[in-house]
């Protein structure tokens, strides 16, 4: 009658263990190794920024005690201080949060409380376009509309062609919709019996969204800033056209603080753009500078993945309070 | 003492009076009014962020020049028989601006040209017969041996850049090239004026509008003269390029994300697999670079040379080539396939897994044959957007060597390439303005095709909402 039964075995009792189907491991083996790769992704980029980083380090030129503690940054005459390049990314990252901050959480703020649904439907496509731009566009812009717009306004002889402030702001703009995306899911997210709540004691639309909803979604928010942050640091396009190619080498004891060390309107290398720099002249493998890129970059990797948890865990909080 | 104490309990126990009461709830009313507003300006000047943007690479791509010819166009066609009124140069038959350029070229450039890229198939115009079967016979032979004749677009742009030479002095932006055209020829007198012109003198110069951005611009190869660069090397490599990251990037990371969804139990490996691809998608594109230079270029380099695919001369003398950049592209967007591909497999109801496994179907033939086809136009959505990413990243293409300066069309993965954002990037960190109007209209261009490429995805992502609602 069945064609496809239990299997009659030569004792003739009908066998209902699982069968084993080689076909369909195989799949199962090809589906994990897929999964797999990202594990070997991680491992690759570790080991070779971390192989490339010792033979920088076991360069006579260079100790790590040096590459850590001193200010100078000066591949040609032997200087390999990191602080510079720090200096450099850290500065425009910090503009770039002072630009994108307020922005973001405000446009934030607003799509989320305060919208209809057809202003809504006309911001949120923007701000889509806005994360679809090239970096290297945004690095245009920054060049040909940003910096001179600057040196328009405060004068091209305080405004260097190459300037922080420039790659700041521009940097800040790129992160605005990173931003604001992603603190409207944290704010949408509270519950809406809190809101309910505040205004049935009388409290208007602004002082639910300030001290209510705001406060509840907080560390939602400082997640999407944190990871804006790690995306800023990252960004090398903007800043390589933008903030030029020369490290600002400082001496803290001579140097004037604000004059030098942080004047916005001259020019810093970033740790990204010396890489970026630095590997489209031409590049021989083995040699100072080719292992100095991989040292950067195992520093880069470092600060981003750090950045990167740190907001993974403010997340989590946030899911453990509300859900 | 017991004054102010009495008084500070008087304020504490008062209960507002009528004026007080709206004066109190008008500031109140005034304050919210003011951050609603000051909420909406800085959503305002988020887009007017992307309006200041995309007007400045327009601005920037269109506009008056004033442009010296070495020789007139109108004057060569004229010379070759035609009426200038009704042939343009670039429409001149093809054997003819091959002989425009014999006539102007040195021979040693001719030579070099043919050697680039020959002009027929069937016989040579610089070289004699005997030198090519020499050259091309020999360890390194130059690429006009393997690759096929140039073409109409290709000699046009040799004719203009070797005949006609336009040499653009000065240029002007959109603006206000429609509001005040005038300004633009005081501007250009001024500078003949002060000598900022050189030998050029005012009569030479022709005062004429120019789309940076325009047809020919697509067709022509790059070229280190601005005036007769196009794009046409960087958009074929940059089409390459996608094609390889898809073919890398989709499988694995469909595969990946079937694993985790419809096969992974909650282990502490499959976690971690989890963990990891959250924590790669958020690694700066440059150190994807850096893994690509190192490991591609450098480590892989026989593989991704091609030269353990052939016996004798590799087909590239490193590993810097159209499949190191592709797989180094696939790589990065690995993640974002893999994240967009899994909540696309989340979204598919249980439903049809339980209804699948319960018909006696293995899990495999469940998710081909079930999950799969539902889950589809999302995963058509993700793979989009992944190629829109890849399209646009500039920093891990540095890493990994995209020539900048590359004249001859990108034949195979095994072939030297530059691409769009690449071409942006060079022609922006140039100091000339005419540098700074073609990477615009580059920019125009690379814009064009992300936004084509998102509108796909948006009119997918809209036909599957709605078929599953």
């Amino acid at each position: 009658m069945t064609d496809r039964g239990p299997v009659e075995t030569e004792r003739g009792r009908s066998s209902l263990r699982k069968q084993r189907r080689p076909g369909e491991s195989l799949i199962r083996g090809f589906l994990f190794v897929c999964g797999a790769v990202s594990i070997a992704i991680t491992v690759g980029i570790v080991y070779e920024l971390g192989t490339e980083s010792i033979l920088f380090f076991q360069d006579e030129r260079v100790t790590i005690f040096e590459f850590l503690t001193t200010t100078m940054w000066q591949p040609q005459v032997g200087g390999f201080g990191i602080w510079p390049l720090i200096l450099g990314t850290m500065y425009i990252s910090i503009i770039a949060m002072v630009v994108a901050i307020p922005i973001g959480l405000a446009s934030a703020i607003y799509l989320s409380e305060y919208a209809s649904r057809r202003v809504r439907s006309f911001f949120k496509p923007v701000l889509e376009v806005l994360v679809g731009i090239p970096t290297v566009v945004f690095g245009f812009f920054a060049l040909t509309f940003m910096t001179p717009l600057l040196r328009s306004i405060f004068g091209t002889s305080v405004v260097g062609f190459f300037n922080v402030l420039s790659a700041g702001i521009v940097v800040g703009i790129l992160v605005v919709p990173l931003i604001s995306s992603l603190s409207e899911d944290a704010l949408a997210a509270v519950p809406d019996s809190l809101r309910q709540a505040a205004y049935a004691m009388g409290a208007s639309k602004f002082e639910v969204s300030t001290r209510i909803v705001v406060p509840a979604a907080l560390s939602g928010i400082a997640a999407s800033v944190v990871v804006a942050m790690s995306r800023a640091v990252g960004e090398t396009m903007v800043v390589t056209l933008a903030a030029g190619a020369s490290p600002r080498n400082f001496d803290l004891g001579q140097d004037s603080f604000f004059g030098y060390v942080l004047n916005p309107f001259q020019g810093a290398q970033a740790m990204t753009g010396y890489v970026a720099i630095t590997a489209s002249g031409d590049l021989s493998y083995n040699t100072i500078d080719y292992n100095s890129i991989f040292a950067i970059g195992l520093a880069l990797f470092f600060m981003t993945l750090g950045l990167n948890s740190l907001s993974r865990r403010l997340v989590k909080r946030f899911r453990q309070a509300y859900e | 003492m017991t004054i102010e104490a009495t008084e500070r309990v008087s304020v504490d126990e008062h209960f507002p009076t009528d004026d007080e009461y709206k004066g109190l709830l008008n500031r109140r009313t005034r304050r919210a009014r003011f951050f609603q507003a000051a909420c909406l300006a800085a959503l305002t000047i988020a887009v007017l962020a992307l309006a200041t943007l995309l007007y400045t690479i327009i601005n920037d791509s269109f506009g008056l020049v004033a442009i010296v010819n070495q020789n007139d166009p109108a004057a060569i066609v004229a010379d070759l028989g035609h009426n200038p009124s009704e042939v343009s140069l670039d429409a001149v038959p093809y054997d003819e601006l091959v002989g425009l350029l014999e006539a102007s070229v040195s021979s040693g450039v001719g030579r070099r040209l043919e050697r680039d890229q020959r002009f027929y198939d069937d016989r040579l115009v610089f070289e004699s017969d005997a030198v090519w079967t020499e050259i091309c016979s020999s360890a390194e032979p130059p690429t006009g041996c393997t690759a096929g004749p140039r073409d109409q677009a290709n000699v046009f742009a040799l004719v203009q850049e070797r005949v006609v030479m336009p040499d653009v002095i000065a240029s002007y932006e959109l603006v206000p090239s429609l509001l005040n055209p005038e300004g633009f020829t005081d501007q250009v007198t001024r500078g003949f004026e002060a000598g900022r012109f050189g030998e050029y003198t005012l009569e030479q110069t022709s005062i004429e509008w120019r789309a940076w951005f325009n047809p020919t611009f697509l067709r022509t190869p790059q070229n280190s003269i601005p005036e007769v660069a196009g794009i046409r090397t960087a958009i074929l490599g940059s089409l390459w390029l996608v094609v390889i990251t898809l073919l890398f990037a989709v499988p694995v990371g469909v595969g990946a994300a079937i694993y985790l969804v419809e096969y992974a139990k909650p282990t502490r490996l499959n976690d971690l697999i989890q963990t990891n691809i959250n924590n790669l998608a958020g690694v700066p594109s440059i150190i994807y670079g850096m893994l690509g230079l190192a490991i591609f270029v450098r480590v892989l380099e026989p593989w991704t040379s091609g030269a353990i695919f052939t016996d004798g001369v590799p087909p590239a003398e490193n590993g810097r080539t159209v499949v190191s950049a592709g797989l180094t592209l696939g790589l990065l967007t690995l993640p974002v396939v893999i994240i967009s591909a899994q909540e696309a497999l989340k979204s598919v109801p249980d439903s049809l897994r339980h209804a699948g496994l319960a018909l006696g179907a293995t899990r495999w033939q469940t998710v081909r044959s079930q999950i799969l086809p539902v889950a589809l136009p999302g995963l058509l959505t993700g793979t989009i957007l992944a190629v829109a990413r890849a399209i646009g990243e500039t920093a891990p293409l540095i890493l990994v060597g995209a020539a900048s300066f590359i004249t001859s069309d990108p034949t195979g993965p095994f072939s030297k390439f530059t691409a769009l954002p690449i071409q942006i990037f060079q022609w922006t960190s140039f100091p000339q303005q005419e540098f700074h109007n073609i990477a615009a209209a580059a920019s125009i261009a690379l814009l064009v095709l992300l936004l084509t490429l998102n509108a796909v995805a948006v009119i997918l992502r809209n036909r599957y909402s709605r078929r599953a609602e």
